[in-house]
């Protein structure tokens, strides 16, 4: 055999050799689901809301974020194996559940295979009866709200908006939203009109209705509404 | 040949076995005062600032200037800040000062009066440094000596919990009175620790301190059980005592003759004097300073000299917004739109494009370059257009274009822009003028500049007095302060003790402190970034209403564009005329979380050592 023909064989091996050892396995598990109260989704701003996950065990102590999608649904993909979930003090409209007084609002799931779970959490007002309409040069919008925690954490609501969008992102911070204007807040009702842009010449717009609870950052929406023009 | 190599080694192995000449052993470095002042110097020159003349976008955050530079307009381009902005976890530089501090302390060779200054200045770096991180992180681990791995295996030993972040502010107070005996008490040491710095620097964390303690309690969010991050409301009255006492030992000439910097007639030459005049400067108190030809030179005046007669083919980059200059008073002491238009809505006509910013604060032209104001001895070329009688706007899309206006060539809009998008031009109507260098050559690459960046300086020594005696109940002597502050300026009307609000002190701070890093600080200690950063855009219309009020909103930086109004023949022709306008390329609006006031901790940090908590919301 000649020489070039061993460094040829060397190559291949080389190129057989260097794959196996080092590599983990990936993630094999969905884990999916949606931030409800009494099964309704809450809905929130676009990449405002995020939830961690813990797992003890490999001396890293550093959580997986999971960021809700705007009608508070998450996915993402972990190996098997026993989590800790948290939700962040102050983040969303909402406040976790406290499952027991040493657990505190800490939930454990344990993850093997694909795992679909919805959180049940409790949101500072809720929002129902929406209806969108379009006229001429505007989007008419009204709801209804209802107050949920009403005991010493009650919070106002410090103003409510209606978004407008030219894509079903539509949320109060960024570029997710092309115009707003405040609406009017009622009593367990709100309304309110934004103008379309007038240069606007898609044949469909998308509307969403946003709340800010006072003292609490992330809004609380409404789902959107795609409304053709 | 095996045995020529394996012979050669043996003989003469002492040749190998020499001195370095490249490394001091302990007792050469610390057996003399003039290596010692080189170790120190390698401290001092790792102080961190938050804003520097060596990076000016630093300087120039928080929408209160655009940035004309194409790589950048990002920043106008997003809704906010990452967690993890801004923070500061240098323990390696902790570990160097101890070291320090532990090595001079061995040392037998020098003189004890040397050695205590040493010390004292070696202990002013670690505790600027740990103010550095609390303002940024809260409470951090507090470490006062090196820590050295044993190899067991087993390093918990080494973790150490987050201190509260009353109790590193503390540490800062408690340091500074242990070392002011040691240091000089002279108005010349100024890149060096004097007792000036050392009270400047601790009336103004005590200051922090007791903005925290007080403010803090309308944003309950943002704290921690434990204390890393949040002080008691309780403690803001020692504090703003401990403040208003460290100041005004300074104020006194306690420690040294410092005064307000009133060289020069001229009140915004004066003004902008500050931060380049460096001989015999009354006001500046610790500055990091620079010198030409000594490796140590800084880029500030390259990167934001007006581009029109610039000495490299850049510059303009810092334009600052309108909200900053229609912030700056009239020199009766009003809050005041700049007048563009009249009570009908029709332009006001001016002869000369500065016309509009005639009898302002001279603070605004000592810190801003306006239209028709000049710079190492040339007038910046600052219109964007040629507006007609009729209303039509002709404008160019180059620098200094010509064109054709109703039959006569003309330039059409100014060597210095406002073009949108076109870079080093002056997008927002302005350039900045603080810390420019008016020698020749400053904005060379080859020369570059050796203006110095103030760190402490007696007008904010002032104005952290008068707000500390605004917070302890005493509006009198705060109006005091203020107006020597203002008087500099030549504002006419002093402020009485009934003038005196939360709001009056944010704005004077707001103007006067304009570009020197310290914004930032003042919005998170009070409390109000979130509200003055609230994501929501801003517009034209409402822009100039609320005029220093302490949470006007400013989540993108607006311009103020002069045109040249042509009506040949006819009335008003030449004058110029105003409009409010938004940088095109600013498309976002910023917000500021709660998750923002105090910086993120890094993952790896809090996997090394689950003592750490991590801030809030987060």
């Amino acid at each position: 055999m000649k020489i070039s023909n061993y460094i040829c064989l060397f190559a291949v091996a080389l190129l057989f050799a260097s794959c196996e050892i080092d590599n983990y396995e990936e993630p094999e598990s969905f884990f999916t689901g949606q931030i409800v109260y009494n099964g309704e989704p809450i809905e929130v701003g676009a990449r405002e809301v995020r939830f961690q996950l813990f797992q003890p065990g490999f001396g890293n102590l550093g959580p997986l974020d999971m960021h809700l999608d705007l009608d508070g649904s998450f996915s993402g993909r972990f190996f098997d194996g026993d989590y800790k979930l948290k939700f962040i003090n102050g983040q969303g409209p909402f406040k976790a559940y406290e499952v027991n007084e040493q657990q505190g609002d800490t939930i454990f799931i344990s993850l093997r295979g694909n795992t679909e779970m919805d959180i049940e959490v409790l949101p500072y007002y809720m929002l129902s009866n929406e209806s969108f309409s379009t006229g001429a040069t505007a989007v008419d919008a009204s709801a209804n709200f209802e107050q949920i925690i009403t005991d010493a954490d009650a919070r106002n609501i410090d103003f409510a908006r209606l978004y407008l969008n030219d894509t079903e992102q539509v949320s109060n911070n960024g570029d997710y939203h092309m115009v707003w204007t405040d609406m009017t807040v009622g009593t367990g009702t709100l309304s309110g009109s934004t103008g379309i842009p007038d240069d606007y010449n898609k044949p469909y717009i998308f509307a969403r209705i946003g709340v800010k609870i006072a003292g609490v950052e992330d809004m609380l929406f409404s789902p959107v509404q795609k409304l053709d023009l | 040949m095996i045995p020529f190599l394996l012979g050669s080694c043996s003989s003469d192995s002492e040749f190998l076995d020499r001195e370095p000449s490249n490394i001091l052993t302990q007792d050469q470095a610390f057996g003399s005062p003039d290596i010692v002042l080189s170790v120190l110097a390698n401290l001092y020159n790792r102080y961190y600032d938050f804003g520097t003349v060596e990076d000016w976008s630093s300087l120039a955050q928080f929408n209160v200037a655009f940035w004309s530079e194409a790589g950048r307009y990002g920043y106008f381009q997003n809704g906010g800040y990452g967690y993890g902005d801004w923070g500061t976890w240098d323990y390696g530089y902790i570990r160097e000062m101890n070291l320090f501090l532990e090595r001079l302390e061995l040392s037998e060779a020098l003189d004890p009066a040397d050695k205590a200054r040493f010390a004292a200045e070696g202990r002013f770096l670690r505790a600027s440094y740990y103010f550095t991180m609390v303002k940024r992180m809260g409470g951090v681990p507090l470490i006062l000596e090196s820590e050295t791995y044993d190899f067991s295996g087993d390093a918990t030993y080494l973790q150490h919990p987050r201190e509260t972040e009353s109790a590193l502010y503390d540490f800062v107070i408690s340091e500074a009175d242990a070392i002011l005996a040691d240091l000089p008490s002279d108005v010349n040491t100024k890149s060096r620790a004097s007792k000036g710095a050392v009270l400047a620097m601790k009336a103004r964390a005590a200051l922090y301190a007791g903005s925290i303690a007080r403010y803090g309690a309308s944003t309950p969010q943002v704290s921690l059980p434990g204390g890393e991050v949040g002080i008691p409301a309780s403690r803001a009255e020692g504090y703003y005592t401990t403040a208003l006492s460290a100041a005004q030992s300074i104020i006194n000439g306690e420690v040294g003759n410092y005064s307000l910097y009133e060289k020069k007639p001229e009140l915004s030459e004066n003004f902008a004097s500050i931060f380049y005049d460096k001989s015999n400067n009354p006001e500046a108190i610790f500055v990091e300073d620079y010198k030409l030809q000594s490796g140590k030179v800084h880029g500030f005046t390259i990167a934001n000299q007006p581009r029109f007669g610039a000495e490299e083919e850049e510059g303009g980059r810092i334009n600052p917004a309108l909200s900053l200059v229609q912030s700056f008073e009239t020199l009766d002491g009003e809050y005041a739109p700049l007048p563009i238009e009249d009570g009908s809505g029709n332009p006001i006509y001016y002869d000369t494009p500065e016309g509009v910013f005639a009898n302002r604060d001279a603070r605004l032209m000592g810190t801003v370059i306006v239209p028709g104001s000049s710079f190492k001895g040339r007038e910046v070329d600052i219109f964007a257009g040629i507006q007609l009688a009729d209303g039509t706007v002709i404008s160019g899309d180059s620098r200094g274009q010509q064109k054709d206006v109703m039959g006569t060539d003309m330039k059409v809009v100014g060597f210095d822009g406002p073009i949108d998008g076109l870079e080093f031009t002056a997008q927002t109507g302005f350039y900045i003028r603080k810390y420019q260098d008016p020698k020749a050559g400053s904005g060379q690459r080859g020369t570059q500049s050796d203006v110095w960046f103030i760190r402490y300086r007696y007008a904010e020594v002032l104005l952290n007095a008068a707000e500390a005696a605004y917070e302890l109940g005493q509006p009198a002597v705060a109006a005091g302060y203020l107006n020597q502050v203002r008087g500099r300026a030549g504002i006419t009307t002093d402020l009485a003790a009934a003038d005196i609000t939360f709001d009056r002190i944010v704005h004077e701070r707001f103007v006067e402190l304009a570009f020197e890093g310290l914004h930032f600080f003042d919005l998170k200690r009070w409390r109000i970034a979130h509200e003055v950063l609230d994501g929501t855009p801003m517009d034209a219309a409402t822009i100039t209403d609320n005029i220093g009020d302490a949470t006007k909103r400013l989540t993108q930086p607006f311009g103020l564009w002069p045109y040249k109004y042509y009506n040949p023949g006819g009335a008003n022709d030449g004058t110029y005329i105003y409009k409010i306008v938004k940088p095109n390329r600013v498309t976002g609006a910023d917000r500021f979380q709660f998750g923002n006031y105090y910086s993120e901790i890094g993952a790896g940090i809090l996997n090394n050592n689950p003592l750490i908590v991590r801030n809030p919301n987060q």
